[in-house]
């Protein structure tokens, strides 16, 4: 096993990903030249380069409907996931109805929703993409949040309850902080999984205005370079998210030293 | 400036005692069957008197701490403070308190873990800033008002526990092996801290612990308890002039009379049914 | 980020409920029983919301302030849950000895399910030799990871559709590319991520303490591999499996849309959801179809680790 020296450690975190990246992507080139691999197999980087730059207006339209739709979700899937939390955490019935729910819906393909949410809605309406996000959100951010409201340190609850004090103020001044951390644990999947819903629910109909449709038809005309370039947004527009969550949970959570696993 | 006089017990009776236990017996019930945690405890506390429970695991002192503190109720007894019942005594906030865990909030810096009764006994911000101030100078932790707990040592969050315990200026202190956690040297430093602190503030304190020698160096008296069923087997007097060893700053733990005294408290401890097993008696 | 979604995993499951581990076996079947209850209450409930709305919604919609987000309450866009179930007799087509339409969603997924398990199996033994070559390898765990993190972020199931591609234009030796094939590889990518990540956890999960102890015996790196690191892998195994399972199975599904895969529930739902304006009933079905691939892969994690992982993590 190679030993990297503490000091070169770090330096060695962020540079041999990259390294390892641009070798990947060099090699990849250099693979597609060299043995004249056709693009609807795999294109050159070069090419995926070259069809981002020529349609930049389009490829920007798509990923900002796409990630309107993904935001949308997200907000009200996560307010939505929150208030079930808040709720759940005072009551053992709903969160013995939710919880075994929540497991099973992380098991079934909500996507498949999408198709529904078209018949339930007009063709034209930009509700079944954001729903099929809005419930995928909702899960993970449930499930995350009622963890955290549950988990109250015996000893903090001993001093609450030395000073007299319970109900809201009790909330309000440990339960509620405390479960901070866990919600953004909940908040860091979801707004992946966000980006992933508003792409892939185009696959299923409906409206066709976003990423996922522009890959779909891109692939449909051969233009795979382009294909591939409407992918390449899609993953730097799941990054974007994920991204704006994490800072999100440093300003938030400033005492969390490392993201609460 | 008071003697030692003034720390032993107030034998006069013209004030209360600062808290009484009478006939206090718990049991609790498990699945398998019930423990009798304590049976019939009788104690009392003088004002500004400093007194250790120390005895084998299961002796139920931490859960005498506890029913005093009024987070558990007693099976039988009843337990004063102040001459006020123990659930009264919590309502008016007559106690502080400091578990082995510094139990600081870690999303509030060091000052807001200090207020934090303050805060929630509403208390406005001008005064909880002075009183903070105040509490972080006597414990030595000013420059760190901004800190977060997870930057603090284990020490250091449990001298912000001690502030905080001490911020409504309570005339009772309960201390539940506070210590336990710290390694030795930080530990009799923490000693010594809190006997200036509980000298300067002439607070009375009922603290749990494991440890014969920080009992005895503490303590005007050492009360022995033994398990199964929990109860008081014997109190030790002290008597080392508690206050003088503070100020004189002495290694009172070198002194002939130090170690005579732990002698007792061991013989009493070995003399009981509950053996000594989990009684640190180094 | 798989730590998040191994946290969610780990919340839901039955197995971290205090009453798992603790209890005796009467008392852990009353409270499959109440939880089992209290899981068909809920989708009663469900079911008496849907007629409800159908009973008193807006026949073309409505709007939340301002925003048109009430859905159609006719029986074409939101038809009975009664519908949907008589639907499931109906003849798929008008010809003569045409299969049912619950016949053709049940053979769709059963030939999903067969899809996706392999593809999961796929994933996960390259994910999981993968994870070892991690552990073994310091260089390859800081070049490698940090991307299949990232790529658990990023949507790289976009990618179905360029997969399509691949169909019939490639060899496989002497045998054509089919495209279920396609599919495989699809579901496997989707596998392969949470099972590298979570195996990785679990090999290096063990303390330095017992590291130094195999250390101390001069045990070979394969003989810690195979005594130490693969049993504290186990529990961590699992939550990956699952969520391995669930994402082989959407990658299946979505694949399948984009190669027009004949045969599988996505492909079905598609067809259904173009026939939606005269047999609404038909996509509901097709879809509670696919749900229930997705709790069916999910139990047959459950079973494995019941038959197989928790009888090798107690030996």
């Amino acid at each position: 096993m190679s030993r990297l020296r503490s000091g070169a450690d770090a330096s060695a975190r962020v540079l041999l990903p990259l390294a390892f990246a641009v070798a990947a992507l060099l090699a990849w080139e250099v693979f597609v030249r060299a043995r004249d691999i056709p693009p609807f197999l795999l294109p050159a980087p070069s090419a995926i380069f070259e069809a981002l730059r020529a349609n930049t207006p389009q490829v920007a339209s798509a990923a900002r409907t796409s990630g309107a739709n993904a935001l949308v979700g997200l907000v009200v899937g996560s307010v939505l996931g929150v208030l079930a939390a808040v709720v759940a955490a005072r009551s053992r019935l709903l969160r013995e109805a939710l919880l075994p729910l929540s497991a099973a819906a992380s098991a079934m393909p909500i996507v498949a929703l999408a198709p529904l949410f078209n018949t339930m809605f007009t063709s034209t309406s930009d509700v079944p993409r954001r729903l099929v996000v809005t419930i995928v959100v909702f899960f993970p951010v449930f499930v995350n949040a009622v963890r955290g409201l549950s988990q109250v340190q015996p000893v903090h609850a001993d001093l609450l309850h030395s000073y007299a004090v319970s109900g809201w103020a009790f909330t309000r001044t440990v339960r509620l902080p405390g479960a901070l951390p866990h919600v953004f644990t909940g908040l860091r999947l979801a707004s992946s999984l966000a980006v992933i819903a508003a792409v892939v629910a185009e696959y299923f109909g409906g409206l066709q205005t976003g990423l996922g449709s522009r890959i779909t038809s891109a692939a449909s005309s051969s233009a795979y370079p382009r294909a591939w370039a409407y992918v390449t947004a899609a993953c730097l527009l799941g990054l974007a998210f994920y991204t704006a969550t994490l800072l999100l949970e440093r300003l938030a959570t400033p005492w969390q030293t490392r993201p609460q696993r | 400036m008071s003697t030692s006089t003034a720390r032993t017990a107030d034998a006069s009776g013209t004030r209360e005692p600062a808290v009484s236990v009478r006939g206090v017996s718990q049991r609790f019930d498990t699945g398998r069957g019930s423990v009798q945690a304590l049976q019939d405890v009788d104690l009392e506390i003088a004002r500004g008197e400093f007194v250790s429970l120390i005895g084998p695991s299961g002796c139920g002192k931490s859960t005498l701490l506890r029913i005093v503190a009024d987070l558990v109720e007693p099976t039988a007894g009843e337990v004063r403070i102040n001459g006020k019942s123990a659930h009264q005594a919590r309502l008016d906030h007559d106690y502080g308190i400091a578990f082995q865990s510094a139990g600081l909030l870690e999303w509030r810096t060091v000052a807001r873990n200090v207020e934090l009764p303050l805060g929630l006994h509403g208390a406005g911000r001008a005064e909880r800033r002075a009183r903070v101030e105040e509490l972080l100078a006597l414990v030595g932790l000013s420059e760190f008002a901004s800190a977060r707990p997870s930057e603090l040592s284990g020490g250091m969050q449990q001298r912000v526990a001690i502030a905080r315990a001490l911020a409504e200026n309570p005339s009772l202190l309960l201390m539940d092996e506070p210590f336990g956690a710290l390694d030795e040297m930080t530990r009799e430093r923490m000693q010594a801290e809190l006997l200036r602190i509980s000298a300067e503030s002439s607070t009375s304190v009922l603290f749990v612990t494991h440890s014969i020698a920080e009992a005895v160096y503490l303590s005007d008296r050492v009360v022995v308890m033994s398990a199964r069923p929990g109860r008081i087997a014997d109190v030790v007097d002290i008597g080392l002039g508690r206050h003088e060893t503070a100020e004189a700053g002495a290694d009172v733990r070198e002194a002939p009379a130090f170690f005579d005294r732990v002698t007792r408290v061991r013989a009493a401890l070995r003399g009981g049914p509950g053996g000594h097993p989990g009684v640190d008696d180094r | 980020m798989t730590d998040a979604a191994l946290a969610t995993m780990a919340a839901t499951s039955p197995s971290t409920s205090a009453s798992a581990s603790t209890a005796t076996p009467a008392r852990r079947s009353r409270e499959g029983v109440r939880r089992t209850a209290t899981v068909l209450g809920a989708a009663l409930l469900l079911v008496l919301l849907w007629e409800l709305y159908k009973a008193v919604g807006p026949q073309d919609g409505g709007t939340v302030l301002g925003a048109r987000v009430l859905p159609r309450a006719r029986d074409a866009s939101m038809p009975h849950v009664l519908d949907v179930l008589r639907t499931l007799r109906d003849p798929e087509v008008a010809a003569a000895g045409s299969r049912t339409v619950g016949a053709a969603v049940l053979l769709s997924a059963w030939f999903t399910l067969k899809v996706s398990l392999l593809g999961a199996l796929l994933g996960a033994a390259i994910g999981f030799l993968l994870a070892v070559a991690m552990q073994r390898l310091r260089v390859v765990e800081h070049g490698l990871l940090p991307w299949v993190l990232l790529s658990q972020t990023v949507p790289l199931i976009a990618l179905a559709p360029l997969v399509t591609g691949w169909g019939g234009n490639l060899h496989l030796g002497s045998a054509q590319w089919q495209p279920w094939m396609s599919v495989v590889v699809v579901s496997a990518y989707l596998a392969f991520c949470p099972v590298a990540v979570g195996a990785l956890r679990g090999l290096q999960s063990p303390a330095p303490a017992a590291v130094e102890l195999f250390a101390s015996y001069a045990a070979s790196w394969w003989r810690t591999l195979l005594r130490l690191r693969l049993p504290a892998a186990v529990p961590f195994l699992l939550p990956a499996f699952r969520l391995a399972a669930a994402a082989a199975v959407i990658g299946a599904i979505v694949a399948e849309i984009s190669t027009g895969t004949r045969g599988g529930i996505g492909r079905l739902i598609l067809e259904y959801a173009q026939q939606a304006t005269s047999q609404p009933a038909r996509v509901y079905a097709a879809v509670g179809g696919a749900a229930l691939l997705g709790l069916v892969a999910s139990g047959l994690v459950t079973l494995l680790d019941v038959a197989v992982l928790r009888r090798g993590a107690r030996a």
